[in-house]
C-alpha cells in the first residue's frame, strides 16, 4: 500500500477491550510508519493506556488485529513484545532505589552478560544519544529525569523498532523535555518509530508528525499536529468547544494569610527531600504558585504546611498570623487553612466511603457534629450543594468515592474544601490527570477563590498552569524555596533554569516581596 | 475451559449478605463428610449439632447464655477491627475482668449491700480495659503490634488465674480443690427467667448492639474509626489521630471483654476456676468476621456461634465424639466464610482456555 511498498511498523485494526462495566476500547485503528514520531491523544479515561497496554502485551484484546511490519502478530504478554522490537517507558519507573543504574538495566533485561560487560554497551548508547547516565551510581542519588535516561538506555540496550513514551515529560523540566526531544528525533531519523502518548499539545505540536485522538474508548480523529491548531486538538479530545478560564479580578497587595519563615526539616521517608531554611509569604487575594520537578520536597513541604508533619518550631508555620507550626490539621483548619491533597482516592476521599461520608472528611469541624453525633442531614446537604456547583458527575450524594471518575472525584474535593470559604487554600497538583473541562472548572474555582479575598498556594508541575494562574511563582529545588517572581515579569524559561537547579535567575524583582 | 475470578464493577451487595449462608451451606457439608470420616451417622450428628439445641426453653436459654459472652467480646473486636486494630486477646481482657470482678465478690460480698454487684461490674470493666491498654500503650509507644502483644497477654492472665485459685484465693474449705469460694448470693447476676441460668448480662449483651450500631454508624467517633480503618493517609489527612483511636478501640474492646468476663463468674459458675472460659474470647474474633463486623450481623452470629458450642457439647455427651471436633466445625466456617468473601469482588467465569483463545485468533487472523 506504501508507494515504495513498505509495509508499516505497526497497524492495529478493529481494536476492541471490554471491562465488567466499561468499553476501554472500541474498534480502534491506528498505523505508525517506520520512523514515524506519533501521538496518541485523549483525556483521561479515553483509554488511551489501555491501548498501550495491549501493543505492549500487558492486556490481550477481546477482538481486533494487530500487524506487525505487515505479518499479522499476537501479543500474549510484554517479553513478546519485546521480542517483536517494542519498548516502552512507563509514566511511573520500576527502579530498585538501592541497586545501581547497570544492576537495575541488568536486571530488567535479564541479561546473561555481566555487569561491566553491560556497563560498556551502557556507556555506548549514552555517549551515541546524548543520554547522560553513570552506570555505577545508586538510583536512589538520582533525579527524576536522570531516572527517565536509565529507562530509556534500558529500552534502547535492546535495539527497539518502536519505542512508546507514556507522558515523559510531565516529570522534566522544559530544558530536559528538549534533550529528550533530540533523543526521540534522533530515533526517528535512524528509522525507529515513536508512540507518544501525552496531554501537552505544545509538545505534541513541536515533536509530532501525525496524531491519532481517542474519546470513549474510540479513534475520533487523525490529524497532523504540525498543521493542526492546539485548539483544534484539544476540541478533538473533549469533543466540544474549549471552556475558557479567566482571572475575575485585579490583584491588590493583601494583608500576609500564610508565612513560613526560615523552616527547615528532614524528611521523615528514606529517600525523601529535606527542607532547607524555606521561607514564604501568601497573602490574601494572591495565587502564589510553586513550580519544581517531583521528588524536590513538595510533598514534605506540603505536609509542614497542613500540619500532618508539625514544625519543630510554632512560628515557623503562621496561618493568619497565627503561630501554628505545632498545631495539628484540625486545629489549622480552624484558623482558616484547607487543603487538597495530591492523593485522590485513598487521602483526599474514601473510596469505600459515600460522597456524603467524604464531604464530613475534613468540615466536621464546622458544624455538622452536635454532642458528638454527626449530622447526617446538614451534611447530605452539603454534599448535594458541592455536587450541584461544581457540576460533580455521580449518582447522587449515596454513590462510593471509588465510582467517581478522577476529575469528579477532583471536583468534590475541590468543592468540599473550597466550600468553608477558607482565608488559605493549600492545593497540591490541583488538575493533575484531570480531564480538560474539569482542570478548567478547578483552575477557575481558584482564581474565584483568590479573587473573593483568600489566599491560594498552588504546587505544581504544569508550568502552563502556573503561569495561566498564579501572581507569583517560586522553584523548590532540593528542598530549597527560591525567591518568588512576579509571573508576569518572569519566564517559562527563567522557571525552567531554576526548576534544574541554575543560579537564581530573574529573582530580583520580587525579593522586595518575600521580605 | 478454565475457572476463571474476574473483578466485578463494584462489589455485590446482595454477597455480602449471601456470603454466611454459602459458608454456612459449605460447612455443612464439610462437617458431615468428618462425621462419616469419623465413622458417625452425618444426618445424626447434624441433627445433634444444629437441631437438639434448639428444642426446649431451657436449652434456648442456655442458647442465649452462651451467646452473652460471644456478643459482648465481638462487637467490641469488630469496633476495633474497623479501625484496623486487631484486639486478638479477648480472651486474656475477659479473664482480668473475671478476677477483677471476681476479687470485688470475694472482698467485698455476704454483707447484703446493693453496691457489691455495681462495684463487681464496674471493676470487670476496668480490670479488661488495663489489660488492653497495656496492649494500647505498646502500640502507641513501641509500635508493638497489637495482634501479638494482646495474645501474649492472654496466656499471661490465664497463668495469672491459675496462680490466684491455686494459691491466695484458693477456697480453705474446698479439699484443695483450685477454686475459689462461692460468691455471696448479693455477688451473683440476678436471674432473667426463673429456673433458666440466663442472667441479665444478657441484656448488656443485647444493649451493646444498637450501641456498637449507634457509635460506628452517627457519631463522630464512629466515622473516625472507619477512615483510620479504611485509609489511614486520609485519616492523617482529615487530622484523626491514630493513637487515640487505637487507645479508644483497644479501651472500648478490652472493656466489653472484661464485662463479659466478670458476667460468667458472677453469673452461671458464681466462683473463680482455673477455667473460666472454654475460649469465648477468641470463638469471638469468629463471629465477629462471620457478623461482618456489623453489631447487627455479629447478633446473629453469635447465635449461631453459641449453637455450635450447645451442639459440641451434644455431641460428646451422646456421639462421643472429642471436643476438638467444636473447634474443628469452628474453624471451617471460618475458613469457607473468608472463601466465599471472593465472591463479593470477583465473579466466577468460566472462559475457555488460553490455547483456544489463541487459535481462535489465529483463524480470525
Amino acid at each position: 500500500m506504501d508507494a515504495r511498498n513498505i509495509p508499516p511498523r505497526l497497524s492495529l485494526r478493529g481494536i476492541t477491550k471490554r471491562y465488567a462495566a466499561t468499553v476501554a476500547n472500541s474498534d480502534v485503528s491506528l498505523t505508525i510508519g517506520p520512523g514515524e514520531i506519533h501521538a496518541l491523544l485523549g483525556e483521561n479515561g479515553a483509554g488511551k493506556s489501555t491501548l498501550v497496554k495491549i501493543i505492549y502485551g500487558v492486556v490481550r484484546p477481546d477482538a481486533g488485529e494487530i500487524r506487525w511490519e505487515g505479518a499479522a502478530v499476537e501479543i500474549p504478554d510484554p517479553n513478546a513484545a519485546r521480542r517483536l522490537g517494542v519498548g516502552m517507558v512507563f509514566q511511573h519507573f520500576s527502579l530498585f532505589e538501592s541497586l545501581t543504574v547497570a544492576e537495575n538495566i541488568a536486571l530488567g533485561l535479564g541479561a546473561t552478560e555481566t555487569i561491566a560487560e553491560l556497563t560498556v554497551r551502557i556507556n555506548e548508547i549514552s555517549g551515541r544519544y546524548g543520554l547522560a547516565v553513570e552506570p555505577t551510581r545508586h538510583v536512589h542519588h538520582l533525579s527524576v529525569g536522570e531516572r527517565q535516561r536509565v529507562e530509556i538506555v534500558r529500552c534502547l540496550l535492546q535495539s527497539p523498532r518502536l519505542l512508546i513514551m507514556d507522558e515523559p515529560t510531565s516529570v522534566l523540566t522544559p530544558q530536559e523535555a528538549e534533550g529528550l526531544f533530540a533523543v526521540l528525533r534522533r530515533l526517528s531519523s535512524e528509522g525507529c518509530s515513536v508512540l507518544y502518548i501525552s496531554h501537552k499539545l505544545e509538545e505534541i505540536k513541536a515533536l509530532c508528525e501525525a496524531a491519532t485522538v481517542l474519546r470513549g474508548g474510540k479513534v475520533v480523529g487523525h490529524c497532523d499536529p504540525r498543521v493542526s491548531s492546539e485548539q483544534q486538538m484539544a476540541e478533538m479530545m473533549i469533543g466540544g468547544a474549549l471552556p475558557v478560564a479567566h482571572r475575575p479580578s485585579p490583584l491588590q497587595e493583601g494583608r500576609p494569610c500564610l508565612q513560613v519563615e526560615r523552616l527547615s526539616l528532614e524528611s521523615d521517608e528514606p529517600f525523601g527531600t529535606h527542607l532547607r531554611e524555606v521561607s514564604l509569604t501568601l497573602r490574601d487575594g494572591e495565587i502564589l504558585g510553586i513550580a519544581g520537578v517531583a521528588g524536590n520536597g513538595q510533598k514534605e513541604l506540603l505536609a509542614v504546611l497542613s500540619g500532618e508533619r508539625l514544625s519543630p518550631r510554632a512560628e515557623a508555620v503562621q496561618v493568619n498570623g497565627v503561630a501554628a507550626g505545632t498545631l495539628g490539621p484540625t486545629a489549622r483548619r480552624r484558623l482558616g487553612l484547607s487543603f487538597i491533597p495530591e492523593e485522590r482516592l485513598g487521602r483526599g476521599a474514601v473510596a469505600e466511603f459515600s460522597l456524603t461520608e467524604n464531604g464530613l472528611l475534613t468540615v466536621y469541624g464546622q458544624g455538622f457534629v452536635r454532642g458528638g453525633l454527626v449530622r447526617f442531614g446538614a451534611i447530605a446537604q452539603y454534599a448535594r450543594d458541592i455536587i450541584k456547583r461544581f457540576v460533580v458527575k455521580a449518582s447522587g450524594i449515596e454513590a462510593r468515592g471509588s465510582s467517581l471518575s478522577g476529575g469528579n472525584m477532583q471536583k468534590f474535593i475541590v468543592g468540599r474544601e473550597i466550600g468553608t470559604n477558607p482565608r488559605v487554600l493549600l492545593a497540591a497538583h490541583p488538575t493533575w490527570g484531570v480531564d480538560i473541562g474539569a482542570a478548567i472548572a478547578i483552575r477557575q474555582a481558584l482564581m474565584d477563590l483568590a479573587a473573593a479575598g483568600s489566599g491560594v498556594l498552588v504546587v505544581s508541575e504544569d508550568l502552563a498552569e502556573l503561569f495561566e494562574i498564579s501572581d507569583y511563582i517560586a522553584v523548590l529545588f532540593h528542598g530549597r524555596l527560591s525567591a518568588p517572581m512576579r509571573t508576569r515579569d518572569t519566564t517559562v524559561e527563567a522557571v525552567g533554569l531554576l526548576m534544574g537547579g541554575g543560579i537564581e535567575a530573574g529573582a530580583s524583582p520580587a525579593v522586595a516581596h518575600a521580605a | 475451559m478454565r475457572l476463571s475470578l474476574e473483578a466485578r464493577a463494584r462489589p455485590a451487595r446482595i454477597m455480602t449478605w449471601a456470603s454466611p449462608l454459602i459458608a454456612a451451606v459449605c460447612s455443612v457439608i464439610g462437617v458431615s463428610i468428618l462425621f462419616a470420616v469419623l465413622g458417625r451417622a452425618p444426618l445424626q450428628a447434624l441433627y445433634v449439632l444444629f437441631v437438639a439445641p434448639l428444642e426446649t426453653l431451657d436449652s434456648l436459654a442456655e442458647l442465649a447464655l452462651k451467646a452473652t459472652p460471644l456478643l459482648l467480646c465481638a462487637v467490641g473486636i469488630a469496633i476495633g477491627c474497623r479501625a484496623d486494630v486487631w484486639n486478638i486477646g479477648a480472651e486474656g481482657q475477659f479473664t482480668v475482668g473475671a478476677i477483677a470482678g471476681g476479687g470485688v465478690a470475694l472482698a467485698c460480698g455476704g454483707n447484703d449491700t446493693w453496691w457489691v454487684l455495681p462495684l463487681m461490674i464496674l471493676a470487670g470493666i476496668a480490670g479488661g480495659m488495663v489489660w488492653a491498654g497495656i496492649a494500647a500503650l505498646l502500640k502507641t509507644r513501641f509500635n508493638a503490634h497489637e495482634i501479638l502483644t494482646t495474645l501474649m497477654l492472654t496466656y499471661i492472665s490465664i497463668q495469672l488465674l491459675g496462680y490466684l485459685v491455686h494459691g491466695p484465693w484458693k477456697d480453705p474449705n474446698g479439699y484443695s480443690f483450685p477454686q475459689t469460694r462461692q460468691f455471696a448470693d448479693d455477688a451473683m447476676l440476678p436471674m432473667l427467667f426463673e429456673g433458666t441460668r440466663l442472667h441479665i448480662g444478657a441484656l448488656f449483651a443485647l444493649a451493646s448492639v444498637p450501641l456498637g450500631s449507634i457509635l460506628l454508624g452517627r457519631t463522630l467517633m464512629g466515622f473516625r474509626i472507619r477512615t483510620v480503618g479504611a485509609a489511614p493517609a486520609a485519616a492523617r489527612y482529615a487530622g484523626f489521630s491514630r493513637n487515640g483511636i487505637v487507645w479508644f478501640c483497644l479501651l472500648l474492646s478490652g472493656g466489653m471483654a472484661g464485662l463479659a468476663g466478670i458476667c460468667e463468674v458472677a453469673g452461671p459458675d458464681g466462683q473463680l476456676t482455673p477455667i473460666i472460659s472454654p475460649g469465648y474470647g477468641f470463638a469471638a474474633i469468629i463471629v465477629a468476621f462471620l457478623g461482618r463486623l456489623n453489631p447487627i450481623g455479629i447478633l446473629f452470629s453469635s447465635a449461631l456461634m453459641a449453637l455450635l458450642y450447645l451442639g459440641g457439647e451434644g455431641l460428646q455427651v451422646s456421639m462421643q465424639l472429642p471436643i476438638a471436633v467444636t473447634g474443628t466445625v469452628q474453624g471451617m466456617l471460618l475458613f469457607f466464610l473468608l472463601a466465599a468473601d471472593v465472591l463479593i469482588n470477583y465473579r466466577v467465569r468460566l472462559r475457555p482456555s488460553r490455547s483456544a483463545t489463541a487459535a481462535g485468533a489465529a483463524r480470525h487472523a
